[in-house]
């Protein structure tokens, strides 16, 4: 019996550990190893010459590129500001008010991320543009208004558009595990509203609150979409790796600038770290999920405020539509539903829409089953502290590699048919070349290119699990796994769906990674949808658009349908929707 | 517990099930029974289909995989994948980027059947090319008559005129930086004043008028046409193009002459070299597609009796200003440098 117990336990551990190293390989080979040839040439000449750090003075040395560099400053905090703000308070709505017609504000909120960037660029051009909507005062009707939209001001409404929804999946999570009691008692104690918020709701979000500010930081500083349509001559690093990689082949700049772009991220994981040793879990076995009251101020105000994100969205993707419809606009507003007839454009018909809805389905299953083993993984055990660490350092690197780089990477790497040993004659055959060209290569370039923050979503969510659970189970004698199956899956279910639905969405609208890895036989529709605007199409890239958008709102509705289900069933006790 | 299990297996089995050929299609479909070559592209993908037409009618036991795309990212994809080609054939790529191409050693020489019918400065003078031009693309104007007029804008005729103080913030370019059509009309302005020296007076003298540099070549055309702004320095086929699409667009023949470049095929160099490559090299110069060449370009490198395409000067060769390709390619580093530090980087004029 003793030899038993000892058994299980070592069983247990050796199983964690092989795991964990199992995990760390996985993640190395594709976040990492597939980036060091393309920072290798950022030491190098473009005849594969060792030139030092050249490259990197040349940079700094270049006024106007400096002045990009602080150009991406100024995006990124401004958007940061923003999108974490409009993104808390939305998030708030959602779980901790009795806002009114929660469930339509739930299925919408990430709407914005549905539509593809250079549809958001066109949906703002007709609005925002020189002969937009507003611009003109409707036809002239009502006193036009010019944002200047070509430039900073376009940059950071795209850039909202596109990192708030990010830090509302990420504060969600985060405010959807509370504890009652915490509120209850400070009732008791007759503590004031913010008091209230300040001593429990936001201590409680912290790591949520210090991920998005990361994450929207990170991502407005690293997007090129944007800023190519909308950015006027503002230049920002990202469009400078588009002007080396794509204007001129100059690849050795490009991965330079790749590296200035890493920066932040190293920054975040280093505070991160920091603020990770005086972490504490806020919800123990006994913890009773936080049930929001009515407070008719509090819940109007919501209601506007959620109304108006909506208004805004919903204005964008409703030009888009009309995009799609209309004949030559601004000069001939006639309608006509040709334009969804993709067979006489540019594309193979419905073809590439059918690749890209498969494709992201295939991203969704097993990003989300790879991300969120990892996550557990990496949180929630004791073994291997270094290894850990260090797959969380690279978990979070992604999100600073802009798609542009990892497309060149993933080319560079996965279609290497043999690897030469240093020093000796001999090759060995590289067994990933067998994912190039085709759909893998597209499942996971995308699984890595969004891997950021579907793990910080995760270990979001773990965090906030107390890991009594886990030491419970195991003085219980339970196997990690089913632990892991039993309690921390059906807890986090709604995190887990997210994750799924993130990777949907985006999937759906990637482009810049996927230009340069699909294959000639698997068009995909974000791809045709820039090939159709290239060729002067833009009605057809707007009907494009208007079916990615309506594909994705249908998967978000599945996931609704599901997620009730399954947080009914599983009678776990997250989901203030269902009070 | 069960129910979780279930769902997620569900989820697997539905999205396998949903892919018909599931397999084939996740490891692309190796082994089929034809001969099929991959060819990169940047021709306009609405015409790709009209020109394969009589390859496809000529040669039904050869499968053409085309991979389309702008000219900057698949010279980079090529670049990319210099290690293990998975191109066999490049039509249609400007010449500029084969010449990068070539510099990189991915190219192989082939004569074409047919060379002989290409115009000389159409092709690499070498007796087995690296490059071979199908048409030629030439920079113009598009100038929206309907915003011209609401700004009381005449409609520019020559390079000359778009430094003139009336067009300040209503022009739009391509950047030559990220557009391979924004720096042929930036090398064809350096090469045809008197100096080097006058050219760069010229272009300081256009940054004043400009509104913005954009990142592709067909999109100041696309602003023009879409009346954000009234002028947009683009390339002739846009131009074209986007009158007969209805749109209120002038297309513009500078006076002085027109930047250009050459869309050109090249066979690329790998272990294995398909027969097949070489019979649609072969062919993408034949007179029957170099006829619907013609119809979109008014220059072919192939002379052809179709007649010039709406919308172009009718002596389309006059309208070519002087242009060294290679000189173009050479100093393209150097003159893209002198650029950025001169117009680059300024916050945008209003």
């Amino acid at each position: 019996m003793h030899f038993k117990k000892n058994f299980n336990k070592s069983f247990n551990i050796l199983l964690l550990r092989i795991l964990i190293i199992f995990v760390f390989i996985l993640v190395s080979f594709f976040i990492i190893i597939p980036l060091l040839p393309l920072f290798l040439k950022s030491f190098s000449d473009n005849k594969n010459n060792f030139i030092g750090l050249e490259n990197f003075i040349n940079y700094i040395q270049n006024p106007s590129l400096t002045q990009s560099f602080i150009n991406s400053l100024k995006v990124a905090i401004t958007t940061t500001f923003f999108s974490v703000l409009i993104g808390f308070i939305y998030a708030y709505a959602l779980t901790r008010t009795r806002l009114p017609l929660k469930k339509f504000f739930n299925t919408f909120s990430l709407f914005s991320l549905y539509i593809p960037p250079l549809a958001v660029a066109i949906g703002l051009i007709y609005i925002f543009g020189k002969q937009g909507l507003i611009t003109q005062g409707f036809f002239g009707t009502i006193p036009g208004f010019d944002i200047n939209l070509y430039g900073f001001n376009g940059i950071i409404i795209g850039e909202i558009f596109y990192c708030f929804p990010q830090a509302l999946i990420i504060l969600v999570s985060a405010l959807n595990l509370s504890d009652q009691r915490l509120y209850e008692a400070a009732e008791s104690l007759k503590a004031s509203p913010l008091r209230k918020f300040l001593t429990i709701t936001l201590p409680n979000i912290k790591y949520g609150l210090m991920n998005s500010f990361f994450i929207c930081f990170i991502l407005s500083f690293t997007d090129f979409g944007v800023p190519k349509v909308v950015g006027g001559n503002f230049n920002v690093l990202a469009t400078d790796i588009y002007k080396q990689v794509v204007g001129q082949q100059n690849f050795a700049m490009g991965a330079t600038i790749s590296i200035y772009l890493l920066v932040p991220s190293i920054l975040a994981f280093l505070i991160d770290k920091n603020f990770r040793k005086n972490e504490a879990s806020l919800i123990s076995g006994k913890s009773i999920p936080f049930k929001p009251r009515k407070n008719l101020i509090v819940d109007s105000i919501m209601f506007i405020f959620c109304s108006l994100i909506l208004i805004l969205v919903i204005g964008v993707f409703s030009s888009i539509v009309l995009a799609s419809l209309i004949k030559i606009w601004p000069y001939d507003i006639s309608l006509s539903l040709q334009n969804f007839r993709f067979s006489n454009v540019a594309g193979n018909g419905y073809e590439p829409y059918f690749n890209t809805v498969f494709m992201s389905i295939y991203t969704a299953i097993f990003g989300t089953i790879f991300v969120f083993f990892t996550a557990y993984l990496v949180e929630k055990f004791k073994p291997l502290k270094k290894i850990r660490m260090l797959i969380y350092f690279f978990s979070t690197l992604p999100i600073a590699i802009p798609g542009l780089v990892l497309g060149l990477s993933y080319i560079l790497f996965f279609n290497k048919p043999s690897f030469s040993v240093p020093f000796l004659d001999f090759q060995i055959f590289n067994p990933f070349s067998l994912l190039y060209g085709t759909m893998g290569i597209l499942v996971l370039a995308n699984i890595i290119h969004f891997f950021t923050v579907c793990f910080i979503s995760a270990t979001t969510t773990l965090k906030q699990i107390d890991k009594e659970f886990e030491e419970v189970s195991e003085s219980l004698k339970v196997p990690f796994y089913k632990t892991f199956l039993r309690i921390t899956i059906p807890l986090s279910l709604p995190t887990i769906l997210e994750i799924g639905s993130y990777y949907f969405v985006n999937s759906m609208i990637t482009v810049s990674a996927i230009i340069f890895l699909y294959p000639a036989k698997i068009p995909v529709s974000s791809v045709s949808i820039v090939n159709m605007d290239d060729a002067g199409d833009t009605a057809s890239a707007a009907a494009m658009s208007t079916l990615i958008v309506l594909t994705s709102l249908f998967v978000r509705l599945i996931y609704e349908f599901t997620s009730r289900n399954v947080s009914k069933k599983s009678s776990v006790w997250i989901n203030p929707l269902e009070t | 517990m069960k129910k979780l299990f279930s769902f997620v297996m569900g989820a697997a089995v539905i999205g396998t099930a949903l892919a018909p050929s599931a397999n084939a299609w996740w490891w692309g479909k190796k082994g089929s029974e034809k001969a099929s070559i991959t060819v990169y592209t940047a021709l306009e993908d609405d015409q790709i289909p009209n020109y394969l037409k009589s390859f496809e009618r000529d040669y039904p036991n050869i499968e053409v995989n085309i991979v389309r795309d702008s000219t900057g990212i698949v010279t980079a994809k090529l670049l990319a994948e210099a290690e293990n080609p998975q191109a066999d054939v490049v039509w249609g790529l400007a010449a500029s980027s084969l010449l990068v191409a070539n510099d990189r050693g991915l190219i192989q020489g082939y004569a074409p059947k047919g060379l002989s019918n290409v115009k000389p400065s159409f092709r690499d003078p070498a007796k087995k090319p690296s490059w071979v031009g199908i048409d030629s693309w030439i920079s113009a104007f598009c100038v929206n008559k309907i915003e011209a007029q609401k700004n009381g804008l005449s409609i520019p005729k020559s390079w000359a005129d778009l430094t003139k103080p009336e067009y300040k913030g209503h022009i739009v370019m391509s950047n030559p930086a990220s557009s391979g059509t924004g720096y042929l009309s930036v090398a064809s302005r350096l090469q045809n004043l008197p100096s080097e020296e006058d050219g760069w007076n010229y272009l300081d003298a256009l940054h004043k008028n400009i509104a913005q540099y954009m990142h592709s070549g067909s999109k100041p055309c696309k602003a023009a046409g879409k009346g954000e702004y009234p002028i947009g320095v683009s390339f002739g086929y846009r131009a074209v193009k986007q009158v007969n699409m209805g749109q209120p667009i002038e297309a513009v023949f500078p006076k002085e002459g027109s930047g250009w470049d050459v869309e050109a095929n090249a066979l690329i160099k790998k272990d294995k070299i398909k027969p097949a490559a070489k019979t649609f090299l072969d062919w993408a110069i034949s007179p029957e597609v170099s006829r619907e060449y013609a119809k979109s370009f008014a220059i072919t490198a192939v002379e052809t009796d179709v007649p010039l395409p709406k919308g172009f000067p009718s002596n389309p060769e006059k309208q070519l200003a002087k242009n060294d390709l290679q000189w173009a390619a050479v100093n393209r580093e150097r003159i893209l440098a002198e650029w950025a530090k001169r117009y680059d980087g300024k916050s945008a004029p209003k």
